[in-house]
């Protein structure tokens, strides 16, 4: 009896542990991902960045996220109250099944699902219906502008993003996480960013869009929409979709190391620092174009998508069924 | 109870006027940008309609820092009234200073001893490129560019310390006097601009590579807002927002003023009127503003700094007079009229950022909201100035 | 078709040029001055609110001859004089605000140095700054025939009231000659 209760218990109980882990990890790297943007940040522009709280201002993100816990929780008159308070916990929430299905070393995964790759895709595409929400819900006009931009944009980027990693998914002929990642363990040369560069590029920068950084980021272009689709937003509504950035963050970078550069595969060190590594140097880059580059305009964005990133992903896909083809 | 709130989220006067007059067809949204906007730079309003995300009208609401320096002008004596042209353009204070003081000395027929022209020459050029870096560092910061500006932040804290040596101040500048300047350059200040100038053309083709060749930066200004000769003379457009259309209208050069006829510069034009090209304009400037400092330090005479002959009352005898200095913006004119008393008859400003910004109306109309933005950026305005 | 890819290869390029530009300064040390540990070092150019100047032989007494110049050139009246003529014992009457003085010319360094002694001179007793309404221009310094006026360069001036920057210049110049009469005594 105890041994089939067991039995049945330990998947659960597996998940639940996995999932409280994945949280936790996401909380810290929140914290630790806005501290190193802001110093990104300060070192790119000749400045120390924060430096008061804790030596070297290693405290700043805690004291930061102490203030947007603490204060009040505003609602701007004529709001959809439902809506707008769903919105934010609709962003952050789907993150953390996204982190799920990702191996960060050759064990240490909380669910091997051999279709990980589609449930990654199916709920990282959840976060637009939040921004949509959030937008909608806040009864302001920037709000609306800015929802009604990450829609045409994240829709947009989800066709080349898909499009890139069927190629990966061809080559490796599977769906699966654990499988893609073990497909390139043989050497540097056998990661997929040598044999795919450029779904590397259609991937990263789709990427880029998706998750809403800069030279993407136009659902919150400050300089037109105040704050795109958080302009109402306070305390911790705003705190949440700040964390559900940073987390799609962390998401994108997960699977483009996993899919292209070998995942936890590397020499010398365990395979959980390899991802973390790769991970980190994924999201430095991100924030180097962040603090390098100006704002692309609406209409050239989608223009970047579908006259460029399409077309060149779909001969990507088609040369490499080809290429497969007559391999086999 | 209250059918409409006390303060009614239908907007103001402004507003409900720009509502009715012509309300577009199809549905249009109708959007307050400012006067607290992140890209309105100060207090100016814009309210435009869009359909969609296209500017289907603008207006340019002002108003909203009128200070009245010219009835101001009015009220106070003649050296009284210094401070306040430091303060009508905080970026370009000199300029604002220069014409008031040339006014008078033009009124008064003072002469100005010509150590005291160099320095206002080397001062006002360093000052214009103190302008012209904001405007710069803001511009991109306004297309979503971070970290320019702190660049250009950079260079302008030093050109502020070096304007601090004379001037005292490191903004709102109240430098010159009547019949010269207020105090003489030091050897420190010598020495400093020139550090400044050899440093800053090392600087330059860093921005370039930075910002002006940035693939996306050319694509948020190339063929926006084209602004034609004709349109921009119209409106009475001066400085780098009519130099961009083509039109080699340089108050320096036209009419010069002080020594500026005995220096070498170029005076840069652009070709289509967009917003790259006012951009290549100011840019092209910040270059022939320092080949002129380099001429005036080469150049510049001992001798005193202000005219000794200066008459302890200063009150210019009866008449009118009109005086124009080329500012960072364009052409800065004060008019002044005199009834041979201590105060100044009558007043009046003309500022170019308020002609430069009723080109934004039309340029804005059937342009995204981005590149009315854009545009906005581009005219490079000081709303305190406009307003004045 | 050809040169479509040429400017998008040329505008891929500017952007790695712009990466360059900013990795290169991401590894240069910080330029800023990091305050409350360093201070900028520009200070004694910098013009901050006025001083009174003493007279050479006592650092208690200020070099003002009470004209009311500067009261009366202030653009903003920030200046308030209270003296007396000695022997009289009668206030000096305010100026009509008509006459300007000649503050175009700036104080020449030769001046005589005036003495504590001299008993033609009248008397200080107040002199009040509000430095809430000053605009920092200098007209006043430079009006002073008798160079008894100076710019401090403290900007590290910070208050909770108005009533903060309502300076009592002759009790700071009291105190300043406090101040170094302590440091000479010590």
């Amino acid at each position: 009896m105890t041994q089939i209760l067991q039995f049945l218990m330990l998947p659960l109980v597996h998940l639940i542990v996995a999932l409280i882990a994945i949280l936790t990890f996401i909380a810290l790297n929140g914290l630790i991902l806005v501290y190193v943007e802001r110093k990104v940040a300060g070192f790119i522009q000749r400045r120390p960045g924060p430096f008061e709280v804790g030596p070297h201002g290693l405290l700043q993100p805690l004291a930061d996220a102490l203030k947007l816990v603490g204060k009040q929780l505003v609602m701007p008159r004529g709001a959809d109250r439902i809506l707008f308070w769903v919105a934010p916990l609709l962003s952050f929430a789907p993150v953390a099944i996204c982190l799920l299905p990702i191996p960060f070393g050759p064990y240490l995964l909380g669910l091997n699902v051999n279709l990980g790759l589609l449930l990654v895709l199916a709920f990282s595409g959840l976060n637009v219906l939040a921004l949509c929400l959030a937008g909608w819900g806040s009864n302001n006009k920037y709000a609306l502008l800015g929802a009604a931009r990450a829609v045409a944009q994240s829709v947009a980027y989800e066709i080349p993003l898909l499009l890139s990693v069927l190629c990966v998914a061809f080559t490796c002929g599977s769906l699966s996480f654990v499988d893609i990642t073990a497909s390139q363990t043989r050497g540097l040369l056998s990661w997929n960013v040598f044999s795919q560069p450029l779904a590397f590029l259609i991937f990263f920068v789709s990427a880029l869009a998706e998750t809403n950084r800069a030279p993407f980021d136009l659902p919150e272009a400050e300089s037109e929409l105040t704050a795109g689709f958080h302009t109402e937003y306070s305390g911790m509504g705003f705190g949440l979709f700040f964390l559900a950035e940073y987390s799609y963050m962390i998401v994108v970078s997960a699977v483009a190391s996993v899919l292209f550069l070998g995942g936890w595969s590397g020499p010398f060190f365990s395979g959980h620092w390899w991802m973390l590594g790769k991970i980190y140097a994924l999201i430095l880059i991100m924030m180097w174009f962040r603090w390098t580059y100006p704002r692309v305009r609406f209409d050239q964005l989608l223009n970047i998508c579908w006259k460029w990133l399409i077309p060149l992903s779909l001969i990507n896909l088609l040369g490499t069924a080809l290429i497969i083809n007559l391999v086999r | 109870m209250l059918d409409k709130p006390s303060f009614s989220l239908d907007g103001d006067y402004y507003s409900s006027r720009f509502s009715e007059l012509g309300k577009g067809e199809g549905d249009t949204l109708v959007l307050n940008l400012g006067p607290q906007h992140p890209s309105t730079h100060g207090v100016l309003r814009v309210i435009v309609e869009l359909d969609g995300e296209y500017v289907r009208r603008a207006e340019p609401v002002l108003g909203y820092i009128h200070r009245m320096h010219e009835k101001m002008g009015e009220v106070k004596t003649y050296v009284q009234y210094l401070p306040n042209m430091g303060r009508v353009d905080y970026l370009h204070a000199l300029a604002w200073n220069w014409a008031y003081v040339g006014a008078v000395e033009k009124l008064m027929g003072l002469e100005v001893p010509s150590r005291a022209e160099y320095i206002r020459v080397i001062t006002c050029e360093l000052n214009r490129i103190c302008s012209h870096l904001l405007w710069w560092g803001a511009y991109v910061l306004d297309l979503g560019g971070f970290t320019p500006i702190l660049y250009a932040f950079d260079d302008r804290e030093i050109l502020m310390d070096i304007l601090q040596i004379p001037t005292g101040s490191r903004l709102t500048y109240c430098y010159y006097r009547f019949g010269g300047v207020s105090a003489d350059l030091t050897e420190t200040f010598l020495t400093q601009t020139r550090n400044f100038i050899e440093r800053f053309k090392t600087r330059i083709p860093m921005y370039h590579d930075l910002v002006t060749g940035n693939m996306i930066l050319r694509g948020r200004c190339e063929d926006i807002g084209a602004l034609p000769a004709e349109m921009a003379r119209r409106y009475g457009a001066t400085g780098p927002v009519l130099r961009g259309s083509g039109v080699a209208y340089d108050v320096r050069r036209v009419e010069p003023y002080s020594v500026y006829d005995q220096f070498e510069f170029d005076i840069p034009v652009g070709k289509n009127g967009d917003a790259m090209d006012r951009y290549d304009v100011r840019m092209a400037e910040m270059e022939q503003s320092v080949r002129i400092i380099e001429q005036a330090l080469n150049q510049i005479p001992d001798g005193p700094f202000i005219n000794p002959d200066v008459p302890d009352r200063i009150m210019p005898p009866k008449g009118e007079v009109y005086f124009a200095v080329e500012g960072a913006r364009g052409k800065i004119g004060v008019y002044l009229v005199s009834d041979g008393t201590a105060r100044p008859y009558r007043l009046k400003l003309r500022a170019p950022g308020f002609s430069n910004l009723h080109v934004f109306a039309e340029l804005a109309q059937g342009t995204i909201l981005a590149d009315a933005v854009s545009i906005l950026g581009s005219l490079d305005l000081v709303i305190p100035e406009i307003d004045r | 078709m050809t040169t479509t890819i040429q400017k998008t290869m040329k505008g891929l390029w500017s952007l790695i040029v712009g990466l360059k530009v900013t990795g290169k300064e991401f590894c240069r040390p910080w330029i800023t001055v990091h305050y409350p540990r360093q201070e900028v070092t520009n200070l004694d150019t910098f013009r901050g609110h006025i001083d009174l100047v003493p007279v050479l032989d006592d650092p208690e007494k200020p070099l003002c001859i009470v004209c009311r110049r500067c009261e009366e050139v202030c653009p903003s009246g920030c200046i308030r004089i209270e003296g007396h003529v000695p022997g009289e014992e009668k206030e000096v009457p305010v100026r009509q605000l008509l006459l300007v003085s000649n503050i175009s010319l700036p104080h020449s360094a030769a001046r005589e140095p005036i003495c504590a002694t001299d008993k033609t001179l009248r008397v200080l007793d107040g002199f009040s700054l509000n430095y809430n309404l000053c605009s920092l221009c200098g007209l006043c310094v430079q009006s002073c025939p008798v160079s008894s006026l100076t710019f401090s360069s403290d900007v590290y001036l910070a208050g909770a009231s108005r009533k903060d920057f309502e300076f009592d210049l002759l009790q700071r110049l009291i105190d300043r000659a406090g101040s170094t009469k302590l440091k000479k005594a010590a």
